[in-house]
C-alpha cells in the first residue's frame, strides 16, 4: 500500500500503489479455468475428491436426510407417539379383523341371552336384544374409525383445496371462499348436526346410507377451520425467499404450489390427523343422540346410549364402558400421534 | 501491569444435541485486564459467543454446560457460583451487548423503563434516580433529545440509536467489564463507526474493559489491544494486536488476513481458505485445521498442538512452531 | 463500447404505508426515487449503500419481482413492464437473480438436483431425460460435487448453499445477473470463494452483472462501474478506480472512511457522519443527506441536487461539487 494521502475533505486516501484507469496487472499470471470436460473444471479448492466410481449418479438416490425420512427417526424415538400408534394399530386389528374370530357376528337376536354379564362365552356380556357386546364392540370400532377417516379426508380435500386457491390467489376468489368459511364457522357445528339428523330420520334413509350421509356431513363442516389453516400457511410461505426465487426463475403456476404444499404438507399433516379424533367424537355424539349411525348397525356412539337409561347405567355398566372407554382411548392414541407429527416434523427444534 | 479481572482457565463448554456432543468451547484460556480491549475472533461456529455466555452464567436454557475449567472473575471462581450470586454480578460487574439491538429490548416497555431496571436492581435506586440518571445516560452515548427518548418505545427507535441504548443500559451501574457480542455487525458501517467511536470513548471515560466479539478483523484493529483467535473451539493465535497483524503465525489467521477484500488493496483474485469449518460433532485429535491447511504435515494429523508462546505476550497452537518437529509430509498427500 | 444491456430511467417504486380499516394510506414509502442507470454488456455495476437505501427494492423492479411505480426498464430493447406475464416468463430465462439468503432461498423439502432441475424443465430447455445431465453439469462448474445432486439443501453450509443458488440462476445461461447482497451472510473465509466464483463465472459465461452490496470492499474487488445509494437516490456514479481515488460526494466519502481497515497501524481521519439515516417514509426535504452532510449550506435544505456529469463517466449529485 503506498503511503495514505489526504484530499480537500480531509479524508485519508489509502489506495493500491500503481494502477490509475485500468485494472492492475495480475501478481501472477490467471488462468481462467478450464472449460467443462469430463474431469470437470478446477473445483474450488477444498472441494471432496471426486467418488471414485466410473458413473456420476445417474439415477436418483434415496437419501435418508430427506426431510420425510428425519421425522419418521424423530418420531420412533418419541415414546408416547409409538404407543399411540400401536394402539391404534391394535385397535384397527381388533375393529377389522376380530370380528373373523367370532361366532356371534350375525348380530342374531336371542332372547335368552338378554343382558347377561361378562362370562365365559361372553366376555363383555350381552345387550339388550341378546347380542354378544365384544363382537358389537369390534363391529362399530369399524363404523366409527371408518367415519372418522373418511370424513377427515373429505375435510382436508375440500379445506386444503379452497385454502391454497384462497392463499395463492388471492383477491375475490380469497374473498368469496373465507366468507363461506365465516358463514360455516359461526353456525355451531352440534345443533346443525343434530338438526340435519333429524331431518334424515324424518326422510327415512335406510341405515345403510345413514353412514354416508354422516360421513359427508361431518367431513363438511369441518373443512372452513382446515382451508383457514391452510390459506395462512400459504399466505406466510408466498413471502420466503424460495418463493421469491421460483419467481424470478418464471417457474410456472404449477410448480410454485408444489413448492408451498411441499412446506404446507407438514402443519396439514398434523391437523388432518387431529381432525381424525373430532370426527370420531362428533359421530359418537351424534349417534348417541341417535341421529347419526342408528340401531341395528353398530357405532360406539349408539352402543352409549345404554348410558342414558337409568337400570343399564347402574346395573349394567358393560354395555357402556366399553364403547365409551374405546371411544376415550382411541382418542387419546390419535393426540397423542397427532403430537408426535408435530414434533417431528417441525423443522425448527434441533436444526 | 494492570491487574486481571477475568480469568478463563481450561473452559470446556459443550452441547448436547441429537446428533452428539458439540465441543462448543474445547479448552480455552485467556485474561483479561483492567481497562483493556481483549478481542475474540473467529467465524461463526468458533466458539466466541459461547465462551462469552459461560462467563455470564446465561447457558441454563440451552443444552450446554461447563464442564470443566474455571472462570475466575475478581478472584472468584463463577462455574460454581449460586444463580443468585451470578444475578448479582450481572449488570453490575459485568455487561453485556448483543448483536441485536432490536430484539434485546422488551418491546412493551419504554426505553426509560428498561434503564431503570438494572439501577433500581442493583444500586437500589428510588424509581425517580433512576430515570433521571437514565436520561442523563441516554445524553452520554450521544443521543438528542434524551427527555423524549426515554418516553418513547424501542421500535420507534433505529438500529444505530438502539445499539446505543444497549450501551447505555450495559454502563449504567459502572461494570468493570462489558462484552460485546458483535455489537455492529447489524448495523451500517457509518453507523457502526460511530458506535465504535462511542465505546471506545466510553471506555476511556469510564476505565473498563471490554471482550469484544466480533469475525470482522477490521473492528479489532481499531478496536482492540489484544486479539484471541478462536477456531472449532480452541485457541489458535493470541497476541497483542499490532503483533498478530504485522506477524500473524497460525496458518488459519494468515488466512483470514488474506481473504478479507479490503479497500486499497486489489488483487486480480482473492485469497481463500480452502474448504470448510469442520463439524464441530466428533472432532478428531488432530489439529483441527488440518484438512484445510496448505502447509499441513504428519504430526497435525495425529496430534493437537498446544498453545505455546514464541514471542513476547504472542502465543500460537501450530506444529509449525514447535521446536524439533520434521517437517514430514506422506507423499501420498501431497 | 459495448452496447447497452439494461437501461433503467427514473425509476420510482414507491410503498404505501399505514393500513386503515379501508386501506387508505398514511404515507408512501419512497424506497426507489429516481434513479437512473445504465448497464453495458460485460460490465459489473456495483451498487453501494446502507439500510433505507432502496438497493434490494432496485434489485427487485428491474427483474420485475417487485413493481414499479413509475419509470421505465428496458433490457435489451425491450420495455419489460409493456409485456404480458406469460411473455416476461419465457423472458425470465435471460436475467436472473441470486438472492442474499442462502438459508431461505431454497425450498428446504426439495432435493437441490430437482430444484434446479425443474427450472430447465419449466422453460423446456431440456427433456426429462438430459435434465440429470445438465445439472451435473452446472454443479461441477459452481464448485459443487456430484454426489451432492440429490441433498437437501440443510445437509449444505452456507457458502454452499450459495453455489447452489448460483448454479440455480446461471443453469438458464442467463445474460445478466442480478446479485443481491450474495456474500454478506457468510463467513469471511467463504465470502472469497463465492466472490471468486461469481469472477470465473463471468468469465466463462460472458455474464454482466448487477452487484447489490453495502460492504464497500467487495464492490471493490469486483465491479467496474460503482454507484452509491442514499434514500433511494443515487448519489454519485464513477469507475471504479474514479470512485475510491476521487469521491465527490459528501457521503461518498464518509462511506469509505468508516470502513474498518484490518491493519492497526493505520490511523486516521474518520469523517464521522451526526445521526441515523432517516425513514424513508420521511424523507429530509432538500437534498436527502442534508441533515447528516458536515458541509451542509442553505441550499441544501431547500433544492434537490441532480446527478450531474464530471466527465469521463464520473456523474455526482450534489451542490457542492
Amino acid at each position: 500500500m503506498s503511503a495514505p494521502t489526504r484530499d480537500k475533505g480531509n479524508t485519508v486516501v489509502l489506495h493500491v500503489a500503481e494502477s490509475t484507469a485500468e485494472m492492475p496487472a495480475a501478481a501472477e499470471p490467471y488462468t481462467p479455468p478450464k472449460t467443462v470436460t469430463a474431469e470437470g473444471v478446477r473445483p474450488y479448492p477444498g472441494a471432496p475428491a471426486a467418488p471414485r466410481e466410473p458413473s456420476l449418479p445417474r439415477r436418483r438416490i434415496a437419501n435418508p436426510q430427506s426431510p420425510w425420512s428425519t421425522a419418521y427417526r424423530r418420531l420412533k424415538r418419541n415414546k408416547m407417539a409409538v404407543f399411540g400408534l400401536m394402539f391404534l394399530f391394535a385397535m384397527f386389528l381388533f375393529s377389522f379383523v376380530g370380528p373373523f374370530f367370532s361366532p356371534y357376528t350375525e348380530g342374531r337376536v336371542n332372547v335368552a341371552l338378554i343382558h347377561k354379564p361378562p362370562s365365559a362365552s361372553h366376555w363383555l356380556g350381552t345387550d339388550d336384544l341378546g347380542r354378544d357386546v365384544l363382537t358389537r364392540l369390534m363391529q362399530a370400532g369399524r363404523i366409527s374409525l371408518l367415519v372418522g377417516i373418511v370424513s377427515m379426508v373429505l375435510s382436508v380435500l375440500v379445506g386444503a383445496i379452497l385454502g391454497v386457491l384462497a392463499g395463492y390467489y388471492r383477491g375475490l376468489v380469497d374473498h368469496l371462499i373465507m366468507r363461506a368459511a365465516d358463514v360455516l364457522m359461526s353456525i355451531p357445528e352440534i345443533p346443525i348436526l343434530i338438526v340435519i339428523g333429524a331431518i334424515l330420520s324424518d326422510l327415512k334413509i335406510s341405515s345403510e346410507y345413514r353412514i354416508y350421509v354422516v360421513m359427508l356431513l361431518i367431513g363438511f363442516l369441518a373443512w372452513p377451520s382446515l382451508a383457514r389453516l391452510v390459506r395462512s400457511q400459504i399466505l406466510s410461505l408466498r413471502e420466503r425467499p424460495f418463493m421469491l426465487a421460483a419467481e424470478a426463475l418464471g417457474l410456472r403456476d404449477r410448480r410454485k404450489l408444489r413448492h408451498l404444499l411441499l412446506n404446507a404438507a407438514p402443519t396439514l399433516i398434523v391437523v388432518a390427523t387431529l381432525g381424525v379424533a373430532r370426527a370420531i367424537l362428533s359421530e359418537s355424539v351424534l349417534s348417541f343422540l341417535g341421529l347419526g349411525v342408528v340401531p341395528p348397525t353398530p357405532s360406539w356412539g349408539n352402543m352409549l346410549q345404554a348410558a342414558n337409561t337409568l337400570i343399564d347405567f347402574q346395573l349394567r355398566p358393560w354395555l357402556w364402558i366399553p364403547p365409551g372407554v374405546a371411544i376415550f382411548l382411541t382418542v387419546i392414541a390419535i393426540n397423542l400421534v397427532g403430537d408426535g407429527l408435530r414434533d417431528a416434523l417441525d423443522p425448527r427444534t434441533n436444526r | 501491569m494492570p491487574r486481571t479481572i477475568v480469568e478463563f482457565v481450561n473452559l470446556h463448554t459443550y452441547f448436547d444435541t441429537a446428533d452428539g456432543v458439540v465441543k462448543a468451547v474445547n479448552g480455552v484460556s485467556f485474561r483479561i485486564r483492567e481497562g483493556e480491549t481483549v478481542a475474540l475472533v473467529g467465524e461463526s461456529g468458533c466458539g466466541k459467543s459461547v465462551t462469552a455466555m459461560s462467563l455470564m452464567g446465561l447457558l441454563e436454557n440451552t443444552t450446554g454446560r461447563i464442564v470443566d475449567g474455571e472462570i475466575r472473575f475478581d478472584g472468584k471462581n463463577t462455574v460454581n457460583m449460586s444463580r443468585a450470586e451470578l444475578r448479582r454480578i450481572r449488570g453490575k460487574d459485568v455487561s453485556m451487548i448483543f448483536q441485536e439491538p432490536m430484539s434485546s429490548l422488551n418491546p412493551v416497555l419504554t426505553i426509560g423503563e428498561q434503564m431503570a431496571e438494572p439501577m433500581i436492581e442493583h444500586l437500589h435506586m428510588s424509581r425517580k434516580e433512576a430515570h433521571a440518571k437514565a436520561v442523563e445516560l441516554i445524553r452520554m452515548v450521544g443521543i438528542p433529545r434524551a427527555e423524549a427518548i426515554a418516553r418513547s418505545y424501542p421500535h420507534e427507535l433505529s438500529g444505530g440509536m438502539l445499539q446505543r441504548i444497549m450501551i447505555a443500559i450495559a454502563l449504567c451501574c459502572k461494570p468493570k467489564l462489558l462484552i460485546a457480542d458483535e455489537p455492529t455487525t447489524a448495523l451500517d458501517v457509518t453507523v457502526q463507526a460511530q458506535i465504535l467511536d462511542l465505546l471506545r470513548e466510553l471506555k476511556r471515560q469510564l476505565e473498563m474493559a471490554i471482550l469484544l466479539i466480533t469475525h470482522d478483523l477490521g473492528v479489532v484493529a481499531e478496536m482492540a489491544d489484544s486479539v484471541i483467535v478462536m477456531y472449532c473451539g480452541k485457541v489458535i493465535e493470541q497476541a497483542p494486536v499490532l503483533s498478530l497483524f504485522q506477524h500473524p503465525r497460525h496458518p488459519y489467521t494468515q488466512g483470514l488476513l488474506k481473504a478479507r477484500p479490503s479497500i486499497g488493496r486489489r488483487t486480480e483474485r482473492l485469497y481463500s481458505i480452502p474448504g470448510q469449518v469442520p463439524s464441530p460433532i466428533g472432532l478428531g485429535n488432530s489439529c483441527y485445521f488440518s484438512d484445510r491447511c496448505d502447509r499441513c504435515m504428519d504430526v497435525c494429523l495425529a496430534q493437537q498442538p498446544p498453545l505455546r508462546a514464541v514471542d513476547d505476550r504472542h502465543s500460537v497452537a501450530c506444529w509449525l512452531y514447535e521446536e524439533g518437529i520434521r517437517d514430514v509430509r506422506s507423499a501420498a498427500r501431497g | 463500447m459495448s452496447e447497452a444491456l439494461l437501461e433503467v430511467k427514473q425509476l420510482k417504486t414507491y410503498f404505501p404505508v399505514g393500513n386503515g380499516i379501508f386501506k387508505r394510506s398514511n404515507g408512501v414509502v419512497k424506497a426507489v426515487d429516481g434513479v437512473d442507470l445504465t448497464i453495458r454488456r460485460g460490465e459489473t455495476f456495483g451498487l453501494v449503500g446502507e439500510s433505507g437505501s432502496g438497493k434490494s427494492t432496485i434489485g427487485r423492479t428491474i427483474l420485475r419481482l417487485t413493481e414499479k411505480t413509475d419509470g421505465e426498464v428496458i433490457f435489451d430493447g425491450t420495455d419489460l413492464y409493456a409485456l404480458s406475464r406469460r411473455q416476461l416468463r419465457s423472458l425470465r430465462p435471460r436475467m436472473q437473480m441470486v438472492f442474499q439468503d442462502p438459508y431461505g432461498s431454497l425450498n428446504p423439502r426439495i432435493r437441490i438436483g430437482d430444484a434446479i432441475g425443474e427450472v430447465l424443465l419449466d422453460h423446456g430447455l431440456a427433456s426429462k431425460a438430459e435434465v440429470r445431465e445438465k445439472v451435473l453439469d452446472v454443479l461441477r462448474l459452481c464448485g459443487l460435487a456430484p454426489y451432492h445432486i440429490d441433498r437437501f439443501p440443510h445437509e449444505f453450509s452456507g457458502g454452499q448453499r450459495q453455489r447452489i443458488g448460483i448454479a440455480r440462476a446461471i443453469v438458464l445461461n442467463p445474460d445478466f445477473l442480478v446479485a443481491d447482497e450474495p456474500v454478506s451472510a457468510l463467513d469471511v473465509s467463504i465470502q472469497a470463494q463465492i466472490i471468486n466464483l461469481f469472477r470465473d463465472l463471468q468469465e466463462q459465461k460472458g455474464l454482466t452483472y448487477l452487484f447489490i452490496s453495502h460492504d464497500l470492499s467487495v464492490v471493490e474487488h469486483l465491479c467496474t462501474t460503482i454507484g452509491v445509494l442514499y434514500l433511494g437516490s443515487l448519489v454519485e456514479v464513477a469507475g471504479r478506480d474514479d470512485l475510491f481515488a476521487r469521491p465527490q460526494h459528501p457521503y461518498t466519502k464518509a462511506l469509505l472512511s468508516a470502513v474498518p481497515i484490518p491493519d492497526p497501524t493505520v490511523k486516521r481521519e474518520r469523517i464521522v457522519l451526526s445521526g441515523d439515516i432517516p425513514s424513508p417514509a420521511d424523507p429530509p426535504p432538500g437534498c436527502k443527506f442534508h441533515t447528516r452532510c458536515p458541509y451542509v449550506t442553505d441550499v441544501c435544505r431547500e433544492q434537490r441536487p441532480v446527478l450531474r456529469d464530471l466527465g469521463g463517466g464520473h456523474q455526482v449529485a450534489c451542490h457542492l461539487v
